[in-house]
């Protein structure tokens, strides 16, 4: 929860008085708020956190940073259903789906 | 070099690799302030490839680890009033509080919803207005502003149905807990890329001077985290305890000054409960008093309850980097991310949880070697 994970702006409306944008994370898609980068342009990346834009990034950064995101797991855990990966984890922890493949292959 | 070729460069990787190796006369011990830095270390083995001199202590940077069992009690308790819709990022739904977790609670009944940001929980309020919603406002500086903006938005367009249970912890009180503490072998920090993102990087020049560490900004991909060692490593060769910004990429000196100001302005700093470690002085926020309407803690009277952490888990000082996960007895035993004990083994972030994920088998084999068969 406390990583931000980049995406990249799809489309930017202004809505009840906020400025609000459509942001794709590779290949999810969802709502982020402009209010703290509010100059933040369509087709630039940004860090999003919990649906908020807070710091610009260059394309090539974003672009590397979700391939290992999706890599090890923490796009899913940040955007998969959380009732779904709960109860999965039985009595805890919502482990990434990629961290128990890993201990398969290790134990392989 | 069992890892080395899963780097997104394995030829830069080396060439820094290299460079530590070179650079090293001594031990040192450095502490990975965030979860995300934990993570990428352990799954890609980076303490396994520096030389045996650099040590990578894992610091508090979980912010699901580090929420007080008090509150999560206060948000079972909130979340288990009739009419209330109690809304909470996925990764709260299994931290266990005193008996049960969120998870229980929805399966008693209770209208418990995830959320992918606060303003979706706003909404709902929005949707609801013959309900009350709240929403869990938990983490460090990077989640601190959302919800600040949040709250501020919930005041400026009149939703009287809204209010957050907040719990923000701030990272430069415990830097100072940790160097402060007599036990501390910590020699050099590498700062949380994402919260600096926010916060820039003015707090630490102080902390630096006074602790004579170096503390280097750092981000979380394997690269980044070889870059920050390999900077901080250099720093300790020579003598020296600078700030210095491996990170620039996405950080800024000054951080996000919008941000920031909404931080000010909607909460004030408090002294906090850390789970495991004890109340850190100025470590937190709280909402500040002209948001009181909005404070769920006040309006659902719950600011008594106090709990006490299972005596077996040894979290906080995991967290303060005193021991390494596996040296914990209950590891892998009593304590498991399916049976977590404390929080550090329930978050996937945390630093128990990720040696259970990927060194559980190196463990157990060391073990199985150490021990002869009789
Ligand atoms: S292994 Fe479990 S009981 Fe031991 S410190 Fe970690 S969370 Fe606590």
């Amino acid at each position: 929860m406390c990583l931000a994970v980049p995406g990249k702006v799809l489309d930017i409306e202004e809505r009840d008085g906020t400025r609000m944008a459509t942001v794709d994370f590779g290949g999810v898609v969802k709502e982020v708020c402009l209010e703290y980068l509010p100059d933040l342009q369509v087709g630039e990346y940004a860090i999003v956190h919990v649906g908020f834009a807070l710091q610009r990034l260059d394309e090539e950064s974003a672009k590397q940073t979700l391939e290992l995101f999706a890599e090890i797991g923490l796009l899913q855990e940040e955007f998969g259903d959380a009732w779904d990966m709960a109860a999965e984890a039985g009595g805890g922890g919502t482990l990434p789906l990629a961290g128990e493949d890993v201990v398969e292959e290790v134990r392989k | 070099m069992k890892y080395i070729d899963e780097f997104q460069d394995p030829e830069l990787a080396r060439r820094l690799l290299d460079d530590i190796h070179a650079t090293v006369t001594r031990p040192w011990a450095l502490m990975e302030v965030c979860g995300g830095q934990t993570h990428s270390i352990i799954r890609h083995g980076i303490d396994q490839l520096l030389p045996k001199e650099v040590e990578l202590i894992h610091g508090p940077g979980c912010p699901v680890c580090v929420t007080p069992l008090e509150v999560i009690d206060k948000a079972l308790e909130i979340a288990s009033r009739p009419g209330v819709i109690f809304c909470s990022f996925g990764d709260m739904l299994r931290v266990p509080g005193t008996g049960r977790d969120l998870f229980q609670v929805r399966s008693e009944g209770g209208d418990v919803r995830v959320v992918y940001s606060p303003l979706d929980a706003l909404r709902i309020a929005q949707q609801n207005p013959d309900r009350e919603v709240v929403f869990f406002g938990i983490g460090f500086e990077t989640t601190a502003p959302p919800n600040a903006m949040t709250v501020h938005q919930a005041r400026r367009l009149g939703v009287t149905n809204f209010s957050m249970l907040v719990s923000h912890v701030r990272v430069p009180p415990a830097i100072e807990a940790i160097m402060s503490s007599p036990s501390c072998r910590v020699q050099g920090f590498l700062a949380a890329g994402h919260v600096c993102s926010v916060m820039g990087v003015g707090e630490y020049p102080e902390l630096a001077e006074r602790f004579r560490v170096p503390i280097v900004v750092t981000g979380f991909e394997p690269l980044d985290i070889l870059e920050g060692v390999r900077r901080a490593v250099r720093q300790l060769e020579r003598g020296e305890h600078t700030v210095d910004n491996a990170y620039a990429r996405a950080v800024r000196p000054e951080g996000n000054p919008a941000a920031r100001a909404m931080l000010e302005d909607v909460f004030e700093v408090t002294d906090r409960a850390w789970r495991g470690i004890g109340v850190i002085p100025d470590s937190g926020w709280r909402l500040a008093p002209k948001y009181r309407d909005h404070d769920a803690e006040h309006r659902f009277s719950v600011e008594g309850i106090q709990t006490r952490e299972p005596a077996e888990c040894r979290s906080g000082e995991v967290l303060q980097g005193l021991l390494k996960p596996h040296e914990c007895e209950a590891f892998g035993t009593l304590c498991t991310p399916r049976n977590p004990l404390g929080a550090t083994m329930v978050s996937s972030e945390g630093a128990c949880a990720a040696y259970y994920l990927y060194r559980r088998l190196d463990i157990t084999n060391a073990a199985r070697e150490a021990t002869p068969v009789v």
